[in-house]
């Protein structure tokens, strides 16, 4: 029988390995960007078997407006990476230090 | 019993497209395990009968968010053995913090399973309604009680949709050739721009500098 322990371990294990990737691919910043997708993704999950297994929708409506954000965001990284590149020519973030923050 | 299988299938498979997603040497790879990953997570959610959430997962995330990662990706000509050097170097920090954030998540799965906490029943106004399809009773919910915020994500999307056009858009020189000059599109005239020659036979015609 699954119950909803099954599907917190599910995107628990998902968001780790969300976190992780961040880690792991430090320099390339669009396996950052999919990696924060992933992070969204294990959150959907979760509000989602909440949602079906207490039996209160407000959950699914709150996974739509997290889809909502997660889109929005992918949309603006990809065009800061768009543009960072044509105006640096490479997409390694380490060496993003011309604010001086 | 079905149900039990198709959802271990799915866990297992979605939890593999994810690290996949991270450990792929080939950032196209990446988004193709990330777009498995994200079809895998529809089908968990199907199976406990959330099927709007489901297609939406796979129309937007897959149709839409996967795609512009591809275009990227590929867009983008990168060298990306340089940008891989520093895996091995992160790797120690990276899975510290990764086993210190599971362990956290078991420690809290394990405590809510001590009832220690007790957890509150549904409180009943967004239960759903019997003899409602999953889509009805969300459209309920979505265009009820939470009108508001459902046209703040709107917005949201419009600022991001605007936002990404002013970014990438590129302003080039007007003598670029192919840069259309609207303003000057709309002043031509006809009589400027056709003019009545009456050539000499076996003189041909002097086309001028006339200007499209």
């Amino acid at each position: 029988m699954i119950g909803i322990e099954h599907y917190i371990v599910v995107s628990s294990i998902l968001f780790v390995l969300g976190v992780l990737g961040i880690f792991l691919n430090r320099k390339n910043i669009i396996v950052i960007l999919m990696a924060i997708e992933l992070i969204l993704l294990a959150v959907n999950i979760n509000l989602v078997a909440f949602s079906a297994f207490l039996g209160d929708l407000t959950g699914q409506v709150f996974a739509m407006f997290v889809l909502t954000v997660a889109a929005a965001e992918a949309a603006i990284g990809l065009a800061i990476l768009v543009i960072y590149f044509r105006a640096r020519g490479t997409i390694a973030v380490d060496d993003v230090n011309q604010m001086k923050g | 019993m079905i149900q039990t299988f198709a959802f271990y299938l799915f866990a297992m498979l979605v939890i593999a497209s994810g690290a996949m997603t991270i450990l792929a040497r080939n950032p196209v790879h990446s988004v193709l395990w990330l777009i498995l990953a994200f079809f895998n997570a529809a089908g968990l959610m199907v199976i406990v009968g959330a099927e709007f959430i489901a297609m939406l997962l796979v129309i937007v995330y897959v149709g839409a968010v996967a795609v512009l990662f591809l275009f990227v990706v590929m867009m983008l000509n990168i060298d990306f053995a340089e940008l891989r050097a520093g895996f091995i170097k992160n790797a120690p920090l990276g899975v510290a913090i990764a086993v210190i954030l599971l362990a956290e998540l078991v420690l809290g799965i394990g405590a809510y399973r001590a009832g220690v906490m007790e957890l509150g029943t549904p409180l009943g106004d967004a239960a759903p309604l019997p003899g409602q399809s999953n889509i009805e009773n969300i459209g309920l919910l979505l265009y009820g009680e939470y009108l508001f915020l459902f046209e703040v994500a709107g917005i949201i999307l419009l600022v991001a949709m605007i936002g990404a056009i002013v970014l990438t858009h590129r302003k080039r020189p007007d003598n670029t050739r192919g840069h259309q000059n609207i303003s000057k599109q709309v002043a031509r005239r006809p009589q400027d721009a056709t003019e009545l020659k009456k050539p000499t036979i076996g003189q041909g015609v002097d086309i001028g500098g006339g200007e499209l």
